[in-house]
């Protein structure tokens, strides 16, 4: 089983550690990849002078310079084709959507290239890139800036996606990301950029791709989600214990290829499961978290699956998002439900 | 190419007609006119700035500097002509009739600022950037077949000119010469990437020879450049003489948005001797006898009034209701969302 990050660090001898934001940890990880591999290449809108409008590349156009941290034109589909194009030809770009509501114009791009050029090449041609993009409602932004699409990329073949809940995890992800021989979407949880803290070790290490963590131990219900939703589940797994009600909770990590794993030998442990996402709910990626369950779990099940999610409606304008959002109540109101059931 | 596509301008910097031609048609109408939208737009962005200071709306794209353009473009349209904005097009918005109280509500993450006044063909701001253009292509196109001579603005930046979309946009525009004015904001940046790195290209204008339709290069400091270019493009299109790209040149002096920091990617001089719109406007006032300080000072009271009042009914605009998550999707709700909607309102009263 894998262990909460913070042990993983530990547990590896590491000491040289610092804390710091999500935002800080993803420009370490860029930043080292810069350093290893002279190919890595960063390319995107207002990531160079600016050092991205969330300041994710803060710095590394001034230290790597103008060739290798690239402020493109305003084109999506542009970035993404050309990346195309260098990741062919002995380049690994790590392209930044500048918010996921963005990458539609990109999205044929990926899914008719970037997604099976290797396939269709029976391995002649790949692409080894990663599409950083953040996402995620909850901090009154303005429209379009607040989707959570991963389910138009899990449902999409040939592309892994990832995406961390904490500082530690986005760099070891990140450099993972980068290393990776196939192309990764990189989700970055806005919300999470600058709320959460922890340690990061200073030196190069990944975190595996495909592999979730447990986060929290419980006997009694498998509380699953990923991103900006871990907070919310942590927060309600611990008001579920106040009810008695105790819960493992899942930290996905990776998106696809999902950790079967991890999520079978919870769920064949507690029983019952709740399921988090923001993204809405038809389509959405709990459902084929459920399928999977249905595989290996079945007969270990006690009751219905609970989802919480985001409603199938447009991700509303700020006005609306707690609404639209998952809160604490919801999650433990669904967990008391399910353990009720 | 450059020389192919000058500076067009009709007064300069100092407030003095260059081009005396249009001597005439300058009346105190037009002039007054220019002048009251212009002070008002800039009352409401300066008021929406500190708003968002206050924690009273969310992130603002301001669109001081961008006055002339957006008021002499709007006032060179018709009643039923259509509006396609950017998120920082909404002193042409204000200026064709668009409600004051709304615009406050848009800014503050209300839906209900994307309702346009009955009958007014406004369409909401577009976020995604240059997804517009095609739309104001497809409207004007309609009108078209419908027989009509109303025509189509869209509003774009520098920036919007590197998406598919605008060359589809173009494309489409020339290929059917639908009656649309490809209105573009040249203010020097799109968000930190100045226009030289944004393209290879000296002018936008010039891009308008690829698609084979007239192109024009103004200057879009001077409200009178772009009143009666635009007004000849928007003529042209009633004519049936199809779409006019237009490259208004002119500056962003403040911020990208609320959130945005320009000492970051704009050297501290640039943009410092550019002649701000109004202050332009003001100065050929004196020079022409059309300035009354007193007249001036009554409307900028006037006009601070409209504004707060424009504030206050935002304030008392009815609460968000959760309901609007739903009922607004599709015409008939479908049982799996009504579902959805039953289950929440349940839960919000629990
Ligand atoms: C498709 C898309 N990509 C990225 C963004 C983020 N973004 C918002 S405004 C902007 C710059 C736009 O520049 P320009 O078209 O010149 O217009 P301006 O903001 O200067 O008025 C960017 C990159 C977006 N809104 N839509």
């Amino acid at each position: 089983m894998v262990m909460a990050t913070k042990m993983e660090a530990i547990q590896a001898g590491r000491t040289s550690t610092k804390v710091m934001t999500m935002i800080q940890a993803i420009n370490q990880g860029l930043r080292t990849m810069l350093e290893a591999d002279e190919t890595t290449i960063l390319l995107g809108e207002d990531i160079g002078k600016n050092g991205g409008v969330f300041r994710a590349t803060e710095g590394l156009q001034d230290d790597f310079g103008e060739e290798r941290v690239v402020d493109t034109p305003l084109s999506e589909s542009g970035i993404i084709g050309a990346s195309v194009g260098l990741a062919v030809n002995g380049f690994k770009p790590v392209a930044e959507m500048q918010f996921m509501g963005f990458v539609y114009p990109a999205y044929d791009q990926i899914m008719t290239h970037v997604s099976r050029l290797r396939m269709k090449t029976m391995g002649r041609f790949s692409v080894p890139m990663v599409v950083r993009t953040p996402y995620g409602a909850g901090i009154r932004a303005p429209e379009i800036h607040s989707d959570s699409a991963e389910a138009l990329f899990t449902h999409m073949p040939g592309i892994k996606v990832v995406c961390p809940s904490n500082p530690y995890d986005a760099k070891g992800l990140l450099i993972a990301a980068i290393e990776d021989p196939d192309p990764v979407i990189f989700m970055e949880p806005m919300r999470s950029y600058r709320a959460t803290r922890g340690d990061v070790p200073e030196e190069k290490y990944t975190v595996e791709i495909g592999k979730g963590a447990l986060l929290e131990e419980g006997t009694d219900l498998t509380v699953i989600a990923w991103g900006a939703m871990i907070p919310l589940a942590q927060k309600a797994a611990k008001a579920a214990a106040q009810l008695g009600i105790h819960c493992d909770v899942l930290d996905l990590r990776t998106l696809y290829p999902l950790d079967l794993d991890l999520i079978a030998s919870s769920v064949q442990k507690t029983g019952r499961v709740v399921i988090v996402h923001e993204a809405q709910r038809t389509g959405g990626l709990g459902n084929d978290i459920i399928s999977s369950i249905n595989d290996t779990c079945f007969l270990h099940l006690r009751a219905p699956i609970g989802r919480v999610t985001g409603f199938d409606v447009p991700v509303p304008f700020f006005a609306l998002e707690e609404h639209y959002l998952p809160t604490v109540k919801r999650i433990t109101q669904q967990i008391e439900s399910v353990y009720r059931f | 190419m450059e020389a192919s596509f000058p500076m067009k301008q009709i007064m300069d910097e100092e407030g003095r007609l260059v081009d005396p031609s249009y001597q005439e048609q300058i009346d105190e109408k037009l002039v007054q006119q220019l002048h009251y939208h212009m002070l008002r737009i800039r009352t409401f962005d300066r008021k929406a700035i500190s708003l968002q200071r206050q924690g009273r709306i969310g992130t603002y794209p301001p669109f001081e500097g961008q006055e002339a353009c957006q008021v002499g473009s709007a006032l060179a349209l018709g009643e039923g002509d259509w509006v396609f904005p950017t998120y920082r097009d909404h002193g042409a918005t204000l200026t064709f009739g668009a409600d004051m109280v709304r615009m406050f509500l848009y800014w503050n993450g209300r839906q209900e600022g994307c309702v346009a006044p009955p009958g007014k063909h406004i369409f909401p701001a577009a976020v995604p950037i240059a997804t517009q253009i095609l739309h104001a292509v497809g409207a004007s196109w309609a009108e078209k077949r419908k027989g009509t001579d109303r025509v189509a603005i869209a509003y774009f930046g520098d920036g919007a000119t590197s998406e598919g979309d605008f060359h589809e946009g173009l494309n489409f525009a020339s290929v059917f010469q639908t009656p649309t004015i490809l209105f573009n904001q040249n203010n020097g940046y799109a968000i930190s990437v100045p226009i030289e790195r944004q393209m290879n290209s000296k002018t936008i204008a010039q891009k308008s020879v690829a698609y084979g339709m007239p192109g024009i290069r103004i200057d879009g400091n001077d409200c009178f450049a772009v009143y009666f270019e635009t007004k000849r493009a928007v003529e042209a299109a009633r004519e049936g003489n199809g779409p006019t790209l237009i490259e208004a040149v002119t500056w962003r002096t403040g911020a990208h948005t609320t959130a945005d920091d320009p000492t970051k990617y704009r050297p501290s001089g640039k943009g410092k001797d550019i002649v701000d719109p109004l202050v332009r406007l003001e100065r050929f006032m004196k020079n022409d006898g059309y300035w009354d300080e007193q007249a001036v000072k009554t409307l900028q009271d006037k006009l601070n009034d409209e504004v707060e009042t424009a504030v206050k009914g935002m304030a008392e605009f009815p609460a968000p209701n959760p309901e609007d998550l739903f009922d607004h999707v599709f015409a008939v709700l479908p049982p799996q969302l009504q579902e959805q909607k039953e289950f929440y309102l349940e839960f919000l009263k629990g």
